[in-house]
């Protein structure tokens, strides 16, 4: 009982630490992470949709963070650049919510598909 | 599992991955690969630079002979110190590519004609001009006779190649330059032919002009006839002042170019009958009219050192990144600093602790068109002094990016490569098969020019080193510390008759040849002169004295140079301040004399109320270009729309855009008060227009232009001028727009809307040198860095850095010295 509460956060944590372990090879593709999540929901059952938001979070909480800190160290200088050529208005904050955005939702599904796969 | 969810759900993320990881269509252009762009571990964010970065590092490199240190001062110039001469270049290509990768990699992509293998067939007509001008070709001709006769060259070149794949070799995918990432592409490895690729591209930057003006000028003449045409396009310009003064007396000349006796029929006159061709190809813009420069130096009669102060600001197109990198290289052989060019070996403007030299551009037209007849389709023999001639076939192919190949089969003809035939045509070349000649495409060992100016120890050596210069001609000034100051012109000029090559050539008789280049010694150059300063500004070199002729008035700018000889006459116990403050001096002496010449036309009491606002904004004005002045506005916009209603009319019916007349043809025409025919609006039948009528039309027309400034809020000259430093991309957030800075047209401080002065430079000739220089950048390539735009403020505020030249222990214990790279071999 008291391992099965631990699934969720355990699930998160998993989610992110892979994410960012799998982004230090440069060689490796951007969406390696998908394949890592997808992996980590079949290790890891809950119930899909459960799967879906673990996945979403742990990919969406470290490309925030992630992005957050790069964003804060350099002053926004490169954020409000890029946020004017994608058509958000310049905004580094909203720069950053799309990515996290875009991150949690390859994340979610690809943890959603391992559910699925599991699940009987 | 369950089958219908898992497969839903598999669809959808596989589909989110593959959509996020391919180029989406966004308007004419596409978005990068969403996922890879933003992921915070492979994206743009990882080019996001820490503000306050170190940039201590250590590189081992099996290429080094010896060791070399590099001293980044604080505004990230790298100060080179190494054992070897080929060290020092190897380790100039690493940091070339450390900070300026992408500019480098797109810029010989551009001078190569290979854009659309990056960016698809919306670039393919740039691609196709470049190739079919013999850009390719050019450069190719260069590499080879460098790697056949010149040894020291080759080896210079080759090492600054391996420093630019050393540097290319250790870099991680995730820290590929951001461009790369946005634009979806990689890099490749560099080679000696970029660089050769590279000075091509300056080549056209300053010569290329032509490619163009040349066709313009042609059909002006076709359109106008050659007698009116020769009074609005004449080469008479009544103002001039020289780089080398009048009256001086130039040498018997050893070639005495011969005008063919058919020219004034067949040449000056010739009516081409034009065809109907629908493959137009619209080139790329032509290099901007007012590439140029200004470079003079004064002795130490004029100083109050005692001692030569020589000044450097070429004009060129203002972009990010730089054109321009500043670096320090000493090596036992030499100690030297200035600006370089990203793709190239070696200081191009600068100074070493001997000596300073600077350029500007000569204008000399060294591009000529000759036209064709081919004796069928198959462009294999074209007519050529009564008898068909052989072609040989160049064949150029172009990579598209999602699309096929295009090849480019090129006719290659005694003159040069046929740029124009059936399957080439532009808006100005009207059916014509043209054959172009260039010296741009002559085997040049430019490199060395600027290898041995690096290395020189005095005049001397100085003149030596740019004997060897080719193309594009430009005018060398230099000062020494010990007291020498000289300027010449040289390049390979051609010795031309009387316009020849302004306009397009008969192809077919070797007698509109080239019949020689100018020797060297006979170029037009200037030591020690008694008034104590000698200067260039793009004008005129010589006065009609001279026994060549230069090419047509309009390359030659006439009023910055009266400017500069004005201002140097004066001026004694010169400081390097004082020399700043010339080189953005933004007094306007062509409205000095333009506006008075104006006013004595203007009818005041019969104009508009609008209208005498702005005259009287005009009116009151100080002369000065500043930034917050409004006199200049309204002159600029009341004299551009004097000279339309005067010029307009004659040359609005044609179908294809002619070129305007200079400002100078009018300006002279009102001061010389004749009965001036040309001010007569042709389409108004059975009425006279006087220039007096003309004049107030125009007022009144620019006087609604008035209004909407005003109504805009863009009175001020630099709210109207918007001078913007743009990126090569011309992506707008990753430029600098709207500076706020004076200058403009005919002014020292030559800063227009997109063009002005891309590196100042002040070097006082003292025992320690004192230089002093900045260029409308930052070092960094990388628009996350800090140091992308970081001298662009300092730049439009007049102000200078003072750049640090030193000797080694010095510089590592001066203050801002802030970093320490070492090089050492494997």
């Amino acid at each position: 009982m008291k391992l099965e509460s631990l699934k969720i956060p355990i699930s998160i944590l998993l989610s992110a630490l892979v994410t960012f372990a799998l982004g230090l090879y440069g060689n490796l593709p951007w969406w390696s992470f998908a394949v890592a999540n997808f992996i980590i929901a079949i290790a890891i059952p809950l119930k899909p949709w459960v799967n879906f938001l673990t996945g979403a979070l742990g990919v969406g909480a470290i490309w925030a963070g992630l992005a957050t800190g790069i964003d804060a160290a350099n002053n926004h200088i490169l954020s409000t650049k890029v946020a004017s050529i994608l058509p958000l208005q310049g905004s580094y904050v909203l720069l950053i919510v799309v990515t996290a955005f875009l991150g949690a939702l390859v994340g979610g599904f690809a943890s959603l598909t391992g559910a699925y796969l599991r699940k009987k | 599992m369950r089958i219908l969810p898992f497969v839903a759900s598999a669809i959808v993320t596989v589909g989110l991955v593959t959509v996020l990881n391919i180029q989406l269509p966004s308007g004419t252009a596409k978005t990068p690969k969403l996922g890879y762009f933003l992921s915070p571990q492979h994206g743009f964010w990882k080019n996001a630079e820490k503000v306050d970065a170190g940039f201590d590092a250590s590189i081992v490199a099996s290429e080094l002979k010896g060791k070399v240190d590099v001293y980044l001062d604080d505004r990230l110039v790298p100060h080179i110190y190494a054992d070897q001469d080929e060290d020092a270049y190897f380790v100039q290509g690493f940091l070339h590519a450390k900070f300026r990768l992408w500019q480098m990699d797109f810029q010989t992509r551009v001078a190569a004609g290979r854009l659309s293998e990056i960016a698809g067939s919306d670039k393919l007509s740039i691609d196709r001009f470049f190739r079919r001008l013999g850009m390719v070709y050019g450069a190719e001709e260069t590499e080879k006779y460098i790697n056949d006769n010149n040894p020291v060259m080759k080896a210079t070149v080759d090492a600054y190649t391996a420093g630019v794949n050393a540097y290319l070799k250790q870099l991680s995918p995730e820290d590929l330059p951001f461009e790369y990432k946005l634009m979806n592409y990689t890099p490749e490895a560099w080679t000696a032919k970029k660089t050769y690729l590279f000075l091509m591209f300056m080549s056209y930057d300053l010569t290329g002009r032509a490619a163009s003006a040349d066709l313009q000028l042609t059909n002006t003449r076709d359109y106008l006839g050659y007698d009116l045409f020769e009074k609005l396009y004449t080469n008479q310009q009544d103002s001039l002042d020289p780089i080398i003064p009048k009256g001086t007396l130039f040498a018997k000349p050893s070639i005495v170019p011969q005008k063919p006796l058919s020219a004034d029929s067949a040449y000056l006159k010739k009516q081409t009958a034009v065809m109907a061709i629908n493959n137009f190809s619209i080139p790329p813009q032509a290099p901007d009219k007012n590439n140029g420069s200004n470079n003079w130096a004064v002795a130490g009669s004029k100083t109050k050192s005692g001692r030569p102060i020589l000044c450097s600001d070429p004009h060129l197109g203002l972009n990010l990144p730089s054109l321009w990198f500043e670096v320090q290289i000493t090596t036992p052989t030499h100690s030297t600093y200035g600006a370089s060019f990203p793709g190239s070996p070696a200081v191009i403007i600068g100074f070493n602790d001997s000596l300073a030299w600077g350029v500007t551009n000569a204008g000399r037209d060294v591009l000529d068109y000759y036209e064709l007849k081919f004796k069928d389709s198959t462009q294999k023999e074209y007519w050529f002094n009564g008898t068909w001639k052989a072609t040989t076939n160049r064949q150029e192919i172009i990579k598209v990016k999602d699309s096929a190949d295009v090849v480019e089969n090129i006719a290659m003809t005694h003159w040069g490569p046929a740029m124009f035939d059936a399957h080439y045509q532009n808006p100005q070349s009207k059916g014509r098969h043209l054959a172009v000649k260039w010296t741009g495409h002559n085997a040049s060992t430019g490199v060395e020019t600027f290898y041995k100016l690096n290395r020189a120890k005095n005049f001397d050596d100085y003149l030596a080193a740019i004997s060897l210069w080719k193309c594009p001609g430009q005018n060398f000034v230099f000062a020494s510390k010990s007291g020498d100051i000289a300027i010449k012109q040289q390049g390979s000029f051609v010795a031309r008759w009387d316009r020849q090559g302004d306009f397009i050539m008969p192809g077919a008789d070797s007698s509109y040849d080239w019949q020689g280049i100018i020797p060297s010694e006979e170029n037009p150059m200037m030591k020690n002169p008694l008034r104590g300063f000698v200067s260039s500004a793009n004008q005129k070199s010589v006065e009609a004295t001279y026994p060549y002729y230069l090419g047509t008035a309009a390359s030659f700018p006439l009023y910055r140079g009266i400017s500069v000889n004005k201002q140097l006459a004066t001026m004694s116990q010169i400081t390097a301040l004082d020399m700043q403050q010339l080189q953005t001096n933004n007094y306007n002496v062509f409205a000095e004399v333009a506006r008075p010449a104006l006013v004595k036309f203007i009818d005041n009491a019969k104009l508009s109320y609008d209208a005498q606002k702005m005259v009287h904004e005009m009116n009151n004005w100080d002369l000065y270009n500043n930034g917050n002045s409004k006199g200049i506005t309204a002159f600029k916009i009341i004299w551009d729309s004097v000279e339309n209603a005067v010029w307009g009319d004659e040359l609005a019916g044609a179908d294809i855009p002619l070129t305007k007349p200079e400002a100078h043809v009018l300006l002279d025409q009102m001061n010389r008060d004749s009965n001036f025919s040309v001010a007569d609006d042709i389409r108004t039948k059975g009425k006279v227009e006087t220039l007096k009528e003309q004049v107030n039309l125009g007022i009144e027309k620019a006087a609604i232009k008035w209004k909407e400034l005003e109504k805009d809020n863009k009175l001020t000259w630099e709210q109207f001028k918007a001078t913007r430093v743009l990126h090569l991309t011309k992506t707008p957030s990753l430029s600098r727009l709207n500076l706020p800075i004076g200058g403009g047209v005919n002014i020292i401080n030559a800063t227009t809307e997109n063009h002005g002065p891309s590196w100042r430079m002040v070097v006082h000739l003292t025992d320690e040198i004192e230089a002093y220089g900045l260029y409308p950048g930052g070092q960094s390539g990388n628009p996350g860095s800090p140091y992308y735009d970081s001298f662009v403020d300092t730049w439009a505020a007049g102000k200078y850095y003072r750049l640090l030249f030193l000797p080694l222990d010095k510089l590592k214990s001066d203050s801002r010295t802030k970093w320490h790279i070492q090089f050492n071999k494997a």
